[in-house]
């Protein structure tokens, strides 16, 4: 399987907010690990979805020129459950934006109905920081971005209905 | 000119934000890591807090110095060499290092981090 929990960019405006969604299918594997006979989506992946959301937007304000990590989880809460057949609108807005990290406060809906909240903060960091072999920016290659629509985004072009 | 009063209540204010503990926890004296139980990621958390509540930027780097036990100059079998020592005294001008001069073992650097570093930190930026 693939560590990817959004489907497509909807919106992202630099350092303001981001928005995708995450469609919750059957088709995944890990939605039935828990429960055997009742599928849903784990409550720390829902928050990787909103970290991921969080982390194109966190990574924008620099261009992309930095890798961005989730650094720290300050609060999550969680008021009912993501099951197959949900489509997730991951809400992302940024709240402190600095040279080091950022904190943004995300917001999982379904049909309006809020399912989750989390303030996540953000670690900026160079190659210098990591490994020297590594490759310039594992976090944000092309390849992700354009996968995740964000360049689509960005260009203003074919936006979803 | 800022009242060290003052600024030890916004610095606990941050510090209970960030790493979640009891305002009656913060002490002066209270190191970060072995009192209030922060990790690494939270030194960031912590920054980001300093910088918001007294309007300061805080330099990457200047409050916890990165790279202090990476260098084998600085680290020799665990305890800290005198040239470790040297770069410390520059790296940390705030924090009181008579008792890890006495025994700098370097398992033990995190008690540096107190909550007294940070309010002299705060104080200067601020009256500066």
């Amino acid at each position: 399987m693939r560590w990817i929990f959004v489907d497509r960019f909807l919106e992202l405006e630099k350092g303001r907010y981001a928005k995708a969604l995450k469609n919750v299918s059957m088709g995944e594997d890990h939605i039935h690990d828990r429960f055997p006979s009742f599928p849903l989506m784990p409550n720390s992946l829902i928050i990787e979805a909103l970290a991921q959301t969080g982390g194109v937007l966190a990574g924008y304000s620099n261009d992309f020129r930095n890798m961005v990590i989730l650094a720290k989880i300050e609060k999550a809460s969680f008021h009912r459950m993501a099951i197959p057949g949900d489509q997730l609108l991951l809400e992302t807005e940024m709240l402190e934006d600095r040279e080091e990290g950022c904190r943004i406060a995300g917001r999982v809906s379904v049909n309006g109905d809020t399912l989750a909240e989390a303030s996540i903060l953000f670690a900026n960091l160079e190659s210098s920081d990591i490994d020297p072999e590594a490759p310039d920016n594992f976090v944000f290659t092309k390849h992700f971005l354009s996968m995740l629509g964000v360049d689509k985004v960005l260009a203003g072009v074919g936006e979803p209905e | 000119m800022a009242d060290k009063e003052e600024v030890f209540e916004k610095v606990t204010e941050c510090l209970v934000e960030a790493l979640g503990v009891e305002e009656d926890e913060v002490e002066l004296s209270a190191s970060l890591q072995g009192d209030l139980g922060a990790e690494s990621i939270d030194y960031l958390d912590i920054v980001f807090r300093l910088e918001k509540a007294f309007d300061i930027k805080i330099p990457r780097g200047d409050l916890f110095p990165e790279n202090l036990l990476s260098s084998p100059e600085f680290v020799k079998d665990g305890r800290m060499t005198d040239q470790g020592l040297e770069e410390l005294r520059k790296r940390l001008p705030y924090a009181d290092l008579t008792e890890f001069e006495a025994n700098p073992n370097v398992a033990e650097i995190g008690n540096l981090f107190t909550v007294e570093m940070l309010v002299k930190y705060v104080e200067d930026k601020l009256n500066s």
